[in-house]
């Protein structure tokens, strides 16, 4: 009766030979650990002068601690030589701090090279340093500028941390804080020439209300319109382009309108010239028509082609307006009356599709076009009054139903108690 | 017409039946008005049955069309917003009159030997009123049912050991989804309804055997009788005429709520809020703190309803007889302590 037996019990000395694996593989897990030694961050630790010590303790929080990096893989030097001399030995690759003319370099001998960061993250872009020189920063770098930003000075320093971590940097919600650290700075930008507000304008605009208040991580901010590695501001030709990234369909629309021929003819930035850039607020209706405060009176005068067009697309979104708000009145009533409306108000959320629809229609300057939305959207919306008038009836029928139920059901009472005393007058007559 | 009579008489002992009708008296004194909560339950819960066979023609129990044919019955069907919202009405009011029925039982000591039986089973019904509220809740598959099903069967995956298991039974998974509500859907048309009918059948057969219950503060004292039919029915008749006026006035200027479609993505409603007569046990456990000396505040809540749950059953085993003054006296209190708490916390519960 052996057959239980578990088979390594069969033979002799297996278990010397299990304690020799275990104590091999603790041996190589010595080995790796020590393989891991970093005397740099060891002995900046523990140094005095924050400027020497800080680096080695914000490398605790660095993806590319994370990732198995050390600092000798970017400074050299040999990190299991305990002495300073040893450690820091130009001999053995040691290169220092980097001149700041030279850290896109630095970076990019490993970002920029496909093969090597295939190892770490495959999805990730390799141009950078490529891109970079493209931009206004690379380019004042590379002409002696060292008052520009270079990689670090937007993805920090040693606390590098991955873009969609949220203390990183460049996190969507940090980007125009970090941008603003130079360009909000009056006394670097003066000799630039660039101002100084887009930080604070930004700030007050509907895509800053979109990404700080409803933290929407898709509403734009600084890189999503003038890039990140190839920073440039959009001129004139491609302002256009930059918007139709989100807005694509106002951006189409428009390429097709007459205004498009009007403004590249007159110099103008296309979106911009209406909606303003860094400030931009969330779009109203007064921004189009005839009245005051419109837009299109600015360029267009009373009896012209554009003056009429205006005037008819603004009255017709007021008439869409107007009808869906009496719509929604009626069936807000009926609902506050307990009628089930939930269909019809559920389908006169098309109605507001309709005038959504038709405020980007605009960007047409077609009252033909924008005509062609209207109208079916006040055809949806008469419906939805329509069925707010059917349910109030519907309510008042119901009350007149209860009313005559509720006679008759008293009248039954009435007739099943007098049938009581009828029978209890004839019962206690027979006792 | 006699020999039709005569034949049915052979075959159906008609006549007998009848006899025992007629000997059938319901005491007269000053406490005969709670008499009438029983069959007022029980005429409500017939309600129940024919509105919800109706309702079992237009209503599809899946989470794709759940919602949609509840909004068919309620604005395409003639007259399914009546047929719905009384039967949304009579099933509250079946509730209450229980609530009304158990209590006035309790007080009036109906519980005495030989109707030990007749309570416990009356207990039994009570837990299965509730489960038909709580199952049918779900049924419209609407936001606020959604999130009140989750947050209940929440409730009963915190008793330790048994349950998640109980959770997973409930939900027929770990989350609320269309297997809840096709599971819902048979507890309230199939396993409750024949449950109910079973014990409704046991419970009116154990009344007409022992009669109606004459409380023991009125011992001693000639209490008139009255006879059950003609007198006592005609009389339960016009409470019934007069219940279906409330309910069609309730129905018709109150139509029940459909709410919003249920969107498991969707947040939870604000003050989320349970059926009025869970509110008092929900008030309970919001009250309750997190942690009582090394125990779970929720769990010890939940685990002391269910101890009064049971109790409950063991009322008539406990109390048997009015002569121990002093235990008369203390179930008197308990049952003052309990109608005050459910009342105060449902009140609560509202307001806050």
């Amino acid at each position: 009766m052996t057959w239980f037996r578990p088979s390594w019990s069969n033979r002799r000395g297996t278990l010397p030979r299990l304690l020799f694996l275990l104590i091999a593989v603790l041996a190589l897990f010595t080995v790796a650990e020590a393989q891991k030694k970093s005397s740099c961050i060891e002995c900046h630790r523990r140094l005095d002068d924050p400027r020497l010590s800080t680096p080695a303790k914000l490398f605790a929080n660095d993806i590319h601690g994370s990732r198995g990096l050390s600092c000798n893989d970017c400074h050299g030097g040999d990190p299991n030589d305990d002495s300073k001399e040893g450690a820091k030995d130009p001999r053995k690759g040691y290169l220092g701090k980097p001149k700041k003319l030279d850290i896109p370099a630095y970076c990019g001998k490993c970002h920029s090279d496909a093969n090597l960061m295939k190892r770490f993250n495959p999805s990730l872009r390799v141009d950078q340093e490529r891109e970079y020189y493209t931009s206004v920063h690379g380019k004042l770098l590379k002409a002696g500028e060292e008052r520009v930003a270079t990689c670090i000075s937007c993805h920090s320093v040693h606390g590098i941390r991955a873009v969609n971590d949220p203390l990183s940097t460049v996190y969507p919600l940090n980007v125009a804080q970090t941008c603003a650290g130079c360009h909000a700075n009056a006394d670097l930008m003066r000799s630039f020439g660039i101002p100084t507000d887009q930080f604070e304008k930004y700030k007050s605009s509907v895509h800053a209300q979109a990404l700080n208040q409803k933290q929407d991580l898709s509403a734009p901010t600084c890189n999503d319109c003038h890039g990140n590695h190839g920073a440039t501001p959009p001129g004139i030709a491609s302002v256009a382009n930059v918007c139709g990234q989100c807005h694509a369909r106002q951006a189409e629309l428009f390429q097709t309108s007459p205004h498009k021929a009007a403004f590249d003819q007159k110099q103008l930035a296309e979106c911009v010239t209406c909606h303003s850039n860094h400030a931009i607020a969330k779009p109203s209706d007064q921004l189009i028509g005839t009245e005051q405060g419109a837009l299109c009176t600015e360029c267009h005068h009373t009896g012209d082609k554009g003056f009429i067009a205006a005037g008819v697309m603004r009255s017709r979104i007021n008439d869409l307006i107007a009808s869906i708000d009496k719509s929604t009145s009626i069936l807000n009533r009926a609902e506050r009356a307990g009628m089930e409306v939930s269909k019809p108000k559920f389908e006169l959320k098309n109605a507001t599709d309709a005038l959504t629809h038709a405020r980007v229609m605009i960007h047409s300057s077609s009252p033909g076009e924008v005509e062609k939305i209207i109208g079916p959207g006040l055809e949806v919306s008469s419906k939805g009054y329509q069925a707010g008038l059917d349910a109030l009836a519907e309510r008042r029928f119901r009350r007149a139903g209860l009313a005559v139920s509720l006679v008759f059901i008293l009248f039954l009472a009435l007739l099943v108690y007098f049938k009581i005393r009828q029978i209890e007058s004839r019962q206690s007559a027979t006792e | 017409m006699q020999s039709i009579k005569d034949w049915a008489d052979d075959r159906l002992a008609i006549s007998s039946l009848a006899k025992l009708v007629k000997k059938k008296e319901v005491p007269i004194h000053r406490h005969a008005i709670w008499y009438y909560f029983g069959g007022m339950t029980l005429f409500l819960f017939t309600v129940q049955v024919v509105t919800g066979i109706l309702l079992l023609l237009y209503y599809r129990p899946s989470s794709e069309n759940a919602f949609e044919s509840v909004q068919f019955i309620m604005t395409e069907v003639k007259f399914g917003w009546l047929i719905r919202s009384i039967h949304s009405w009579s099933a509250n009011l079946m509730i209450a009159t229980l609530f009304v029925h158990m209590f006035s039982v309790f007080f009036l000591r109906a519980y005495y030997p030989p109707r030990e039986i007749t309570w416990v089973s009356g207990v039994v019904l009570l837990f299965i009123v509730i489960c038909f509220g709580f199952s049918g809740y779900l049924l419209p598959w609407n936001k606020l049912a959604f999130f009140a099903t989750k947050v209940g069967t929440e409730i009963a995956g915190v008793v330790p050991v048994v349950g998640h298991p109980i959770l997973r039974f409930l939900r027929g998974g770990d989350d609320v989804t269309g297997a809840t509500l096709t599971r819902f859907y048979g507890f309230h048309v199939a396993v409750l309804p024949a449950t109910a009918t079973v014990f409704i059948g046991l419970h009116v057969m154990l009344v007409q055997l022992h009669g109606m219950s004459v409380p023991p503060s009125l011992s001693g004292q000639p209490v008139k009788k009255m006879k059950f039919v003609p007198n006592f029915l005609l009389r339960d008749l016009i409470g019934w005429i007069l219940a279906i006026g409330v309910l069609a006035a309730l129905a018709a200027l109150f139509p029940w709520e459909l709410g919003e479609k249920a969107d498991a993505f969707a947040p939870a409603p604000e003050g989320i809020k349970p059926e009025w007569y869970f509110l008092f046990m929900f008030q309970t456990l919001k009250l309750l703190p997190a942690k009582i000396w090394k125990f779970d505040g929720e769990v010890l809540g939940i685990l002391a309803f269910n101890a009064v749950a049971l109790l409950l059953f063991v009322v008539p085993f406990v109390d048997r007889s009015s002569e121990n003054h002093r235990r008369w006296m203390v179930f008197n209190l308990l049952g003052v302590v309990a109608l005050l708490y459910i009342v105060v916390m449902t009140i609560v519960g509202y307001v806050t």
